[in-house]
C-alpha cells in the first residue's frame, strides 16, 4: 500500500523533523459553560516519536479526550476552543490551519478511532461505502482502485471474506468486528499518527485482547505513531512505550511505562495504581464466614431457569425463531454471601438477574426466602420481592432527573406502604449518612451529583427496603477506578453490617475477584463453571474461564504478554430456529463443590 | 417481505371495515333526516314515507349496513340521493383532481419544509435559524382558509401571477398546493431541524469529520438519510390531515375534487357520497402509511419488514 499520493502533503515529515512526528507545546483548551470559560486542558506539552505508542491515561474529566479532539481540530463547536499553544505535525502548526487544509490532514495524516464501535459507524451506509469514501476523499484513486484498497485494508485487520464484507452494514457485524473496520478505515491511508480514544473500553475482554494485539502488529508493520487514550492501567501496561498521566486537565507525570509503574513519582499516580483492581490480589483474602459455619438456608435460589424471547415472522406473525437467553441456570445465594456472575456480552447474565428481580417472564423456579415465586399471586409476589433489590450500571440513566434524590430513595418505601412520612424521611436521612452522603443533600437533584455519588444514591435506594439480596448489575463498571474502589469498599461494609447477599454481575474479572465469595461463569446462556473464588481463579478448569482470565490486561509492564491467543470464530448466536434446542451442558463436581461443564466443545 | 405485505393487507381490510361501520353508525344516529332533504319541505308525509321505503331507510340498522357491505364488496358504493348518479362514478371523476392537488401539496411541504429544517439545523443558533423557525411557526399556526385567501389576494388579485381559481394548467395548481403545503411545511421544518440536530451530534458524524470529509458529504451523505427517517413515517400520517384540508382548500379555490364533492354532500346529508368519500380517504391513509413503511428499509438497512 503506497498511501495518499505523497506529494505536497501538509505537515510533511522531513529529515529535519524526523525525531518527532507530533509536537504539542503549551496547549490549553477551554470550554465555555454557564459559569464562564473553564480550562479543561492546561498547558500541556508532549512529543510523539515515530513508531512510538504514547498512552494518555487518566480518569474522566482529566482532559485526555479533549486533547485528542484538539489535535484533530474537532473540538465541540462552538463551546470549546484552543485558547493557547501549538500543535505541530511535522513542520506545520495545525492550530492555524484553515478548515479546508485541516480536512486534508484529518484521515490522511492523523486518523482517529473512537470508543463506541456500535455508534461510530454510520448505520445506513455499507462498510464498503464508508471505507472507500475516505480513500477517495484523500487520493486520486478511481472507485475500483479505492475498492481494492479497501479490501486490502480489511484484510490487514484480519477480517475474513473481505470482499463480501464491503456490502454489509454495520449492524450485521459484532462489536469487535466493527472496531476492526474502524481501524481499517483509519489505517487505509497509512497516517503518520493514529489517535485511539478508549478503543477497547466498550469491547468484551477477549475481543479487547485481539484488538490491542492487532494495533501492535499494524504499528510494527507501518511504523505508525499511536496516541492511545485510556482509563485502564492494564491496557497502558500492555501497550505503551511512554505514559502521560493526566488529572483535571494537567499533566501529572510523564515517563517510560516501566518507570511509571515501578517508581511512580506523583502521589496521584500512586493512588491511581493502588486503586486498580488486579487479578491475583484477591487470592488469600479471608474466606467468607458462611464457608466456615454450616451452610444456612439460602436467601435466594434459582432452579433450572430458562428465559427465551420469541422472534416472530410470516403472514400470521408466528414464532419462527427464539433467543435462548438463559438455558437451565441453577444457583443459590446464602446470606452474607457475594455470588458473582461473569461472562461476556450476550451470555445471559443480565437476563438472569432480571428474571430474579421479576422484570422478565421466565420458566423454572425462583425461590426467595423459602417461597417459590411461581406459585404466588401478584400481591404476595410483590411482598416477597421486597427482599430483592437492584442497582444498575449507569448511575446517570437510572435516576429520574426530575425527582429529588431524597424522594428517589424514599420511593420504594412509599410503593410498599412502609412507615409514615416523618419516619420515612428519617430513614432516608440515615441511609444517606450510611452510604457516605450527607442528609442535607436529600433535596438536591441527580444532576448535581458526580457519577460515584449517584451510584451511592442508587445503593441507598436499594437498601431502603432492607433487602436480603441486592442484585448489582455492572454497578461499578461506569465508574473511574478510584471511585470504583471506594464504592466496592462501601458494598463490602454494608454486607458486613446488614448481612445482605449480593448477586454481583460483571464482565470485569479483576473486580469480580476483588469482591466475590463464589463465582459462576456464564457462556451462551449456561453456566460453564461455578465454584468459590479461589477455585475459579486459582484453578480454572473450563477453557472459557481460562480464556476470560488470561484476556485481562495485567497492570504490570513486566508481565506484558507476547501474544494473545486468538479466537478464530466469533461467539455463536443464542438465536435458534424453533425446535433446535441448544445442547444442555451437564455440570460435574471436580472436588469441594467446584462445578465444571463436562462438555467444553462449544468454546 | 411477501408475508409482511400479506399481513398488512389483511390489517388494512380490517381497518377499512371498522371505518365503514363507524361512519355508517354515525350517519345513522345523525339527527338530520336525509329523506326530508330529498323530498323538500312541501312534501306530504306519504311521499316522505315512500322515499324512505324506496331507499331502504326504514329497515333496521343492521340490515341497512349489511346491504351496504354486500354491495361494497362488488365495488358498488350506491347511488347519490341528490345527484341521482353512481357514487363510484362521481368519485372516480373527481379523484384525479384531488390526487394532483395532494401530490402538489406534498411536494410543496417537503421541498419547503425539509430544506428549511436542514438549513436551520446546520446553521443552528444563528439568525438564519431563528428566522426560519419563526417562519415555520407562522406556517403551522395560520389557518388554511386564511392562508388561501391571503395567497389569492396577493398572487392572483394584486399581482395576477396565477389564476384566481379553477382547474386545468399547472398555474392553477400552484396556489392551492401552496395553501395545503404551508401547514405541513411548518411541521416538517421543525421535525427535520430537531432530527437533523440530533443526528449531527452522533458519533458517526464525528467519525465522518475525523476522516476529513467535506461538509457537503457529511451533511447529505452521512446525516440526511438518518435524519429523514422519522419524517418519512410522518408522510403516511399526513395524508389523513390532507383529507381534512382538502375540503377547505378545494372550496376556496373552486378545485373540482372530492373535497368539494364531500362538502356538498355533507350539506345535503347525501349519505352514500359521504360514505364513499370517507372510505376512499381511509383507503388513501392506509395506503400512505403502508408506502411509508415500505420505503423505510431502503433508507435504513436495519429496518426489516416481517
Amino acid at each position: 500500500m503506497n498511501a495518499g499520493a505523497g506529494k505536497n502533503r501538509i505537515g510533511a515529515i522531513t529529515p529535519a523533523t524526523a525525531g518527532s512526528v507530533l509536537d504539542i507545546a503549551n496547549l490549553s483548551v477551554s470550554v465555555r459553560g454557564e459559569d464562564g470559560e473553564r480550562e479543561v486542558v492546561s498547558n500541556l506539552s508532549l512529543t510523539l516519536a515515530r513508531g512510538e505508542t504514547l498512552c494518555i491515561a487518566g480518569e474522566s474529566g482529566s482532559g485526555k479526550s479533549m486533547t485528542a479532539l484538539a489535535i484533530m481540530q474537532l473540538l465541540p463547536q462552538p463551546a470549546a476552543r484552543i485558547s493557547s499553544g501549538k500543535i505541530r505535525l511535522g513542520d506545520t502548526d495545525l492550530t492555524v490551519l484553515d478548515e479546508r487544509r485541516m480536512r486534508r490532514v484529518r484521515g490522511d495524516r492523523i486518523a482517529m478511532i473512537f470508543q463506541e464501535p456500535m455508534t461510530s459507524l454510520n448505520p445506513v451506509l455499507s462498510i464498503g461505502q464508508q471505507l472507500t469514501e475516505s480513500i477517495e476523499a484523500h487520493t486520486s484513486l478511481s472507485p475500483a482502485e479505492a475498492r481494492q484498497r479497501a479490501i486490502e485494508a480489511l484484510k490487514a485487520v484480519r477480517i475474513s471474506e473481505a470482499e463480501s464484507r464491503l456490502r454489509q452494514f454495520p449492524h450485521e457485524l459484532s462489536g469487535g468486528m466493527r472496531q476492526r473496520v474502524m481501524i481499517a478505515m483509519a489505517l487505509a491511508l497509512e497516517p503518520n499518527v493514529l489517535i485511539a480514544d478508549e478503543p477497547t473500553t466498550a469491547l468484551d475482554v477477549t475481543v479487547q485482547g485481539e484488538v490491542l494485539e492487532l494495533l501492535r502488529d499494524l504499528q510494527r508493520q507501518h511504523g505508525t505513531s499511536i496516541i492511545l487514550i485510556t482509563h485502564d492501567m492494564g491496557v497502558v501496561a500492555e501497550m505503551a512505550d511512554r505514559v502521560i498521566i493526566m488529572r483535571h486537565g494537567r499533566m501529572v507525570e510523564e515517563g517510560k511505562t516501566s518507570d511509571i509503574f515501578a517508581r511512580p513519582r506523583a502521589d496521584y499516580t500512586r493512588e491511581l495504581l493502588a486503586a486498580v483492581p488486579r487479578i491475583g490480589s484477591g487470592v488469600g483474602r479471608q474466606k467468607s464466614r458462611h464457608m466456615e459455619t454450616a451452610t444456612p438456608a439460602s436467601v435466594a435460589s434459582v432452579e433450572d431457569l430458562h428465559v427465551r424471547f420469541d422472534l416472530r415472522g410470516g403472514v400470521f406473525g408466528r414464532v419462527t425463531r427464539r433467543v435462548h437467553a438463559v438455558e437451565g441456570v441453577s444457583f443459590s445465594i446464602a446470606p452474607n454471601e457475594t455470588l458473582a456472575l461473569v461472562g461476556e456480552s450476550g451470555c445471559g447474565k443480565s437476563t438472569t438477574a432480571k428474571a430474579l428481580a421479576g422484570l422478565v417472564p421466565y420458566s423454572g423456579d425462583i425461590i426467595v426466602g423459602g417461597r417459590n415465586l411461581s406459585g404466588l399471586g401478584r400481591d404476595e409476589r410483590k411482598a416477597v420481592r421486597r427482599d430483592v433489590q437492584m442497582i444498575f450500571q449507569d448511575p446517570f440513566a437510572s435516576l429520574d432527573p426530575r425527582m429529588r434524590v431524597g424522594d428517589l430513595v424514599a420511593e420504594p418505601l412509599v410503593i410498599h406502604g412502609i412507615a409514615s412520612r416523618d419516619e420515612r424521611s428519617q430513614r432516608v436521612a440515615a441511609l444517606f449518612e450510611r452510604v457516605g452522603l450527607s442528609a442535607d443533600q436529600m433535596d438536591l437533584y441527580p444532576h448535581e451529583f458526580s457519577g460515584g455519588q449517584r451510584q451511592r444514591v442508587c445503593i441507598a435506594r436499594a437498601l431502603a427496603l432492607r433487602p436480603k439480596l441486592i442484585i448489582a448489575d455492572e454497578s461499578v463498571s461506569a465508574l473511574d477506578v478510584s471511585v470504583q474502589a471506594r464504592v466496592l469498599d462501601l458494598l463490602k461494609e454494608l454486607q458486613r453490617e446488614f448481612g445482605v447477599a449480593y448477586l454481583f454481575i460483571s464482565h470485569d474479572m479483576a473486580v469480580v475477584e476483588n469482591i466475590s465469595d463464589r463465582v459462576a461463569v456464564m457462556y451462551l446462556g449456561q453456566i460453564v463453571e461455578m465454584g468459590t473464588r479461589d477455585q475459579v481463579f486459582s484453578n480454572p478448569r473450563h477453557p472459557y474461564t481460562r480464556r476470560l482470565i488470561e484476556a485481562v490486561p495485567v497492570p504490570d509492564p513486566a508481565r506484558r504478554r507476547s501474544r494473545f491467543a486468538r479466537l478464530d470464530q466469533e461467539i455463536p448466536s443464542a438465536t435458534r430456529r424453533i425446535g433446535e434446542a441448544p445442547l444442555k451442558l451437564a455440570l460435574q463436581d471436580v472436588g469441594n463443590g467446584h462445578l465444571v461443564a463436562a462438555d467444553s466443545s462449544p468454546v | 417481505m411477501i408475508a409482511y405485505l400479506g399481513r398488512r393487507v389483511i390489517q388494512s381490510l380490517l381497518i377499512l371495515l371498522g371505518v365503514s361501520l363507524i361512519t355508517f353508525a354515525l350517519l345513522y344516529l345523525l339527527p338530520a333526516d336525509p329523506v326530508r332533504q330529498i323530498a323538500g319541505r312541501s312534501a306530504t308525509p306519504q311521499t316522505v314515507e315512500n322515499i324512505r321505503q324506496q331507499l331502504g331507510l326504514d329497515q333496521p340498522f343492521v340490515v341497512q349496513y349489511w346491504h351496504y357491505l354486500t354491495r361494497l364488496v362488488s365495488g358498488d358504493l350506491g347511488r347519490s340521493y341528490i345527484q341521482r348518479s353512481e357514487v363510484t362514478e362521481l368519485i372516480v371523476s373527481r379523484l384525479p383532481a384531488s390526487l394532483l392537488l395532494m401530490v402538489g401539496a406534498i411536494l410543496c411541504e417537503l421541498l419547503i419544509g425539509l430544506s428549511m429544517g436542514l438549513i436551520a439545523a446546520v446553521k443552528r443558533g444563528t439568525a438564519t435559524d431563528q428566522t426560519l423557525m419563526v417562519a415555520s411557526f407562522v406556517g403551522v399556526s395560520a389557518p388554511q382558509f386564511v392562508v388561501g385567501l391571503l395567497l389569492l389576494y396577493v398572487f392572483a388579485v394584486r399581482l395576477s401571477w396565477f389564476p384566481i381559481g379553477g382547474y386545468g394548467t399547472w398555474r392553477h395548481l400552484v396556489l392551492p398546493s401552496l395553501t395545503m403545503g404551508i401547514l405541513g411545511a411548518g411541521w416538517y421544518a421543525r421535525m427535520m431541524r430537531s432530527s437533523m440536530i440530533d443526528v449531527l451530534r452522533q458519533d458517526y458524524v464525528r467519525t465522518a469529520r475525523a476522516k476529513g470529509l467535506a461538509r457537503g458529504a457529511i451533511v447529505f451523505r452521512h446525516a440526511l438519510p438518518n435524519a429523514i427517517l422519522p419524517v418519512i413515517a410522518m408522510i403516511g400520517i399526513d395524508i389523513g390531515i390532507f383529507m381534512g384540508g382538502i375540503v377547505v382548500v378545494e372550496s376556496v379555490f373552486g378545485w373540482p375534487g372530492i373535497g368539494q364533492l364531500a362538502w356538498q354532500a355533507i350539506q345535503r346529508v347525501d349519505i352514500p357520497i359521504i360514505m364513499g368519500v370517507t372510505l376512499v380517504s381511509a383507503f388513501a391513509i392506509v395506503l400512505g402509511n403502508l408506502l411509508a413503511d415500505i420505503i423505510a428499509p431502503f433508507i435504513d438497512p436495519r429496518i426489516k419488514l416481517r
